[in-house]
């Protein structure tokens, strides 16, 4: 059962010297219930298709898709209402640097209260309580005095957390998950990752996890999709893709994770591409 | 053979707090670290943030000066309380930061950042400085069509080249490395690992590579520092310290880094299919 459909979604911008075609003719589909990993290097267009379903692309960006549905619910023909009401509830997004995703003038504990108010229809009080219990849940120590720190009193891995709570808040159906890691010590990323594995088991909810990082892949992921340069090159099960890569970019990543490395040099993705050419 | 750089019990603090009428709170960031490196050899800082390692490479990089203990580079004590570096000391010792793209001035041409250090630290002149940047340029693997351009018309990776390419300008023999490449896409990662790889075996440069990625330092390191709360844990050869680390941190960080291992991942699937199993009927 397909949670999420796109099919054939393509992402324009405009800019001064005429269209850049950021995402080209990409399928995704998410079952529920399962975690997708989406794989590819900067400007592959991994965050902006993403982006595109959550409908926050600027406004230079031109969207078009042949389907794009959520839960059988066709997200183009949506009211903008209807979509709103959609976004931040059953599909929700947590972002790269989460100490920049959070406001600084805030309490932690504010802007969480905020979402649980408009988004669950929680009065303050109770919208209080369940901040309480959201933070016990992605494991915040004492999480009644954390909801009174501002977001520059905690450290990334908390600030992360916090935005975790905020995004599992409304029991979301989707959560998708731009690179949650990358801005984190490997300590901190294990921590993470296994606070998002747990808490999608437990309800139950899909994951999209876009990242670079072959090691948060195979650490995490039931499919891969691998993107490169706003196409998908490749997607297979976790397992056959580490076990059997077809596509010669996927080959290029894996073999440029130093662990993998045999001689005394890293392949990089362009030996690869270019032993490609001549057949 | 003496030691490229050797650090005998240094220390770091910081007043965290106090000052006018009360006493200073000191926080001691790096408590008390040994090492010493051989010329063309790399040794690793690792551990997670707020582990001192950044503070540590400061010290090494002769930006800031070690409240306690001894730094000797080539052998001869160092201190720089009451002087700067001198020339000939600075042109021995280079960094390169972690994060591209706030370490490169944006009103400055790349061919400017690279002649700077030659006009601040050498009496060459104006045709020497450019002809020295130009072959630079072409060593890190850029063009020397970039000579005129502004480093928001590169990419990450090349603005790391770019980063490296000025480092080297004085020809260092040693260059202390803060997360060269963690800011980096895999592939580009792999890139400029390899460049730095190139240089070593070219120039005979001693490398400090401060980094919190086990893969990495493994695939180009000698010997490994672990730090952790300011202290170095262990310290070891590379392969010692990957075969049998000894003390529980740095098994602690083994455990944390993600392995691509396939029966790992093929256990990791099985448990999944189970919890399903276990949840669907």
């Amino acid at each position: 059962m397909a949670l999420l459909t796109i099919r054939n979604l393509t992402v324009r911008f405009a800019t001064s010297t005429g269209t850049f075609t950021a995402v080209n003719g990409v399928d995704v589909t998410v079952d529920r219930g399962e975690v997708l990993a989406i794989v590819g290097e900067s400007g592959s267009g991994k965050s902006v298709s993403m982006l595109a379903v959550m409908g926050l692309l600027p406004d230079t960006a031109t969207v078009t898709a042949d389907e794009m549905t959520f839960d059988g619910r066709d997200l183009l023909a949506m009211s903008d209402v209807d979509r709103r009401r959609l976004i931040g509830r059953e599909i929700t997004m947590i972002f790269q640097e989460p100490i920049a995703s959070l406001n600084p003038s805030y309490t932690v504990g504010f802007q969480i209260e905020e979402v649980l108010r408009l988004n669950a229809g929680l009065d303050r009080r109770a919208a209080h309580a369940r901040a309480v219990e959201l933070f016990t849940a992605v494991g915040i120590p004492d999480p009644a005095g954390k909801l009174k720190s501002y977001p520059h009193q905690m450290s990334g891995g908390q600030c992360q957390r916090v935005m975790i709570a905020m995004a599992i808040a409304t029991n979301p159906r989707l959560l998708i998950a731009d690179e949650p890691t990358t801005a984190l010590d490997v300590t901190i990323q294990k921590q993470i990752l296994d606070l998002l594995m747990d808490l999608q088991e437990r309800f139950g909810m899909a994951l999209i996890l876009i990242t670079h990082d072959m090691g948060v892949v195979a650490e995490t992921a039931d499919r891969v999709v691998v993107q490169y340069q706003g196409r998908k090159m490749e997607e297979a099960d976790v397992l056959s893709l580490f076990e059997n890569p077809t596509h010669p970019y996927t080959r290029a990543l894996l073999a440029a994770l130093p662990e993998n490395a045999t001689g005394d040099r890293l392949p990089t993705v362009s030996d690869f591409m270019a032993a490609e050419q001549p057949q | 053979m003496t030691a490229v750089v050797e650090g005998i019990g240094l220390c770091q603090d910081y007043v965290i707090a106090g000052g006018f009428l009360r006493p200073p709170e000191m926080l001691r960031a790096v408590k008390g670290v040994d090492f010493a490196i051989e010329q063309g050899k790399t040794l690793a800082i690792v551990g997670e943030s707020g582990s001192g390692k950044s503070t540590l490479g400061r010290i090494i990089a002769l930006i800031d000066r070690q409240s306690a203990g001894v730094l000797k580079i080539d052998g001869d004590e160092v201190d720089i309380g009451h002087s700067k570096p001198s020339p000939a000391l600075r042109s021995k010792v280079q960094i390169v930061f972690q994060n591209p793209y706030g370490s490169l001035n944006p009103r400055q041409k790349i061919g400017d950042v690279l002649m700077e250090p030659l006009m601040l630290n050498t009496p060459l002149p104006a045709s020497e400085r450019r002809a020295r940047a130009e072959a630079m340029l072409a060593k890190v693997g850029l063009a020397p069509e970039h000579f005129n351009r502004y480093p928001h018309m590169f990419s990450g990776g090349q603005r790391q080249r770019i980063a490296i390419a000025r480092a080297l300008m004085l020809n260092p023999r040693l260059l202390v490395l803060d997360e060269p490449v963690s800011a980096l896409d895999l592939s580009v990662q792999a890139q400029v690992l390899n460049l730095l790889a190139d240089l070593q075996a070219e120039f005979g440069l001693t490398y400090v590579f401060i980094s919190h990625d086990l893969s990495v330092v493994r695939y180009i390191a000698d010997d490994v520092l672990v730090m952790h709360q300011g202290a170095a844990v262990e310290q070891a050869s590379r392969e010692q310290i990957f075969a049998a680390p000894a003390h529980p941190y740095t098994r602690e960080l083994f455990a944390a880094t993600p392995v691509t291992d396939l029966a790992a991942i093929r256990a990791r699937v099985a448990r999944r299919a189970a919890h399903r199993g276990a949840v669907a009927p």
